[in-house]
């Protein structure tokens, strides 16, 4: 990955930024024997030209590496330069289109499963960049969607009530979520306590629908969540069908612009209502 | 089942629902009594999760009213509560959660009876669909 360091490297030497936020070798032995799975990539923060050899990008790079630009202590660190895989370009399109970034604050560097990597200085390039990619579910995505509205009601309520089940309240895919940025979060919230504490049935539903239904309109669809979740719940099926839905009912795609109305905090006066009395 | 009364929690907007609620009583039309009734000032202001922990509390069907478009007092508050809804039905039904036990509706000041055939109608189908066990199952600890 030279030319990903040989950016980095003049990108740091030349102050354009002070960090740059990629992907480096993970500990561990499988990761000096490079056996790669996906957990061998871990973030990195350079600071220092010297370390920017150290940079790298494979195929177990999949972290969307913009959920650190919320982070305050990643913040202070003042412009970063991010490694983006096109889920995180969408990403800070997204927090751009939601207040929380702008040109001051970093600059992308594109990367992709080929191995190519774009400087991109400003958000109007990403925006062009974005708009180049395609930015739909993936017809596998799609038909695994269709999968499961095939199943008859009562199906589907015993398949998520045994996926929450296994639900721990460990809010890892909060955490692991670039747009789950809130500083103060409902799930913490105790008067009242909209979200029980403890794991059981009632509260990991509540749980589950409100992750979602915060995300409607605004998710990406990088996976990360579904990633970070410990007992593998399936929760890209919830957001890739809220992502169906706000394209099929409000023609709206999260993450294409950095200055857009978000869908679900905009409105046009003839939205569907056939449902409505 | 024949004599199950269906607990129904509705949740409707000052302005316009709960007025014409009032204008039901006020013209003397008899209505379903197992309605319990909620204001708020606005739909724009009714919560997703409102109705969930209504759900969790025992109720076996829930209406959610308020003005018709371009009538709410504050201009746009249905129109932002109508995507919401869209998006919240579509999340429900992919969870196997009958959306048929919630039902949307606009009625405004002026529609006493309205309301109240919409209470009925209901009150009606959410008998036929009977309780709602399959999320008062659901068990928290019973300590929230
Ligand atoms: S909800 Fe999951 S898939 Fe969507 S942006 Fe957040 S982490 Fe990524
Ligand atoms: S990461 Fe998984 S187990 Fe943890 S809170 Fe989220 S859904 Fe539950």
């Amino acid at each position: 990955m030279e030319t990903l360091a040989n950016i980095a490297r003049e990108l740091l030497a030349a102050g354009t930024v002070q960090t740059v936020i990629g992907y480096g070798h993970g500990s561990g032995e499988a990761a000096l024997t490079r056996t790669h799975t996906q957990t061998q990539a871990r973030a990195v923060f350079i600071r220092d030209v010297a370390k920017a050899g150290s940079l790298i990008f494979d195929a177990s790079c999949q972290q969307n590496l913009a959920v650190y630009l919320m982070k305050p202590e990643v913040r202070r660190l003042g412009k970063a330069a991010l490694v983006a895989t096109p889920a995180a370009l969408r990403t800070i399109l997204q927090l751009a289109a939601e207040n929380q970034v702008s040109d001051h604050d970093l600059l992308a560097l594109a990367v992709n499963g080929q191995g190519e990597v774009a400087l991109l200085a400003t958000l109007a390039a990403i925006e062009a960049h974005v708009a180049a990619l395609d930015n739909d579910l993936k017809p596998g995505e799609i038909a695994e969607l269709q999968k499961y509205a095939a199943l008859d009601l009562e199906q589907r309520r015993q398949f998520w009530e045994e996926q929450f089940s296994r639900c721990l309240k460990c809010y890892a895919c909060r955490g692991a979520c670039p747009l789950c940025y809130c500083s103060r979060c409902t799930v913490e919230c105790n008067q009242p306590q909209w979200i029980p504490v403890p794991a059981h049935d009632l509260g990991n539903l509540e749980w589950n629908v409100m992750r979602a239904m915060h995300l409607a309109g605004r998710c990406v669809n990088c996976g990360d969540c579904s990633r970070a979740c410990p007992v593998g719940i399936p929760l890209h099926l919830l957001n890739q069908k809220l992502i169906s839905e706000v394209l099929d009912n409000f023609d709206s795609r999260s993450g294409m612009a950095a200055k857009a109305d978000n869908a679900m905090s905009t409105f046009k006066p003839d939205d569907p209502e056939d449902f409505i009395r | 089942m024949s004599d199950f009364k269906p607990r129904i929690v509705a949740f409707v907007c000052n302005w316009c629902t709960y007025a014409g609620a009032d204008l039901t009583g006020t013209s003397r039309m008899k209505y379903s009594p197992q309605v319990t009734i909620i204001r708020f000032p606005c739909t724009g202001r009714i919560d997703f999760m409102l109705l969930l922990k209504a759900f969790a509390n025992g109720a076996d069907g829930i209406i959610v009213s308020g003005c018709h478009p371009n009538d709410c007092h504050y201009s746009s508050g249905n129109f932002h509560a109508r995507r919401r809804w869209i998006v919240f039905r579509a999340l429900l039904d992919f969870l196997g959660i009958d959306v048929r036990r919630v039902q949307f509706s606009w009625v405004s000041a002026a529609e006493g009876a309205k309301w109240a055939q919409l209470v009925n109608a209901t009150s009606e189908s959410i008998r036929q669909l009977g309780p709602f066990s399959g999320f008062h199952r659901l068990r928290g600890l019973g300590v929230e």
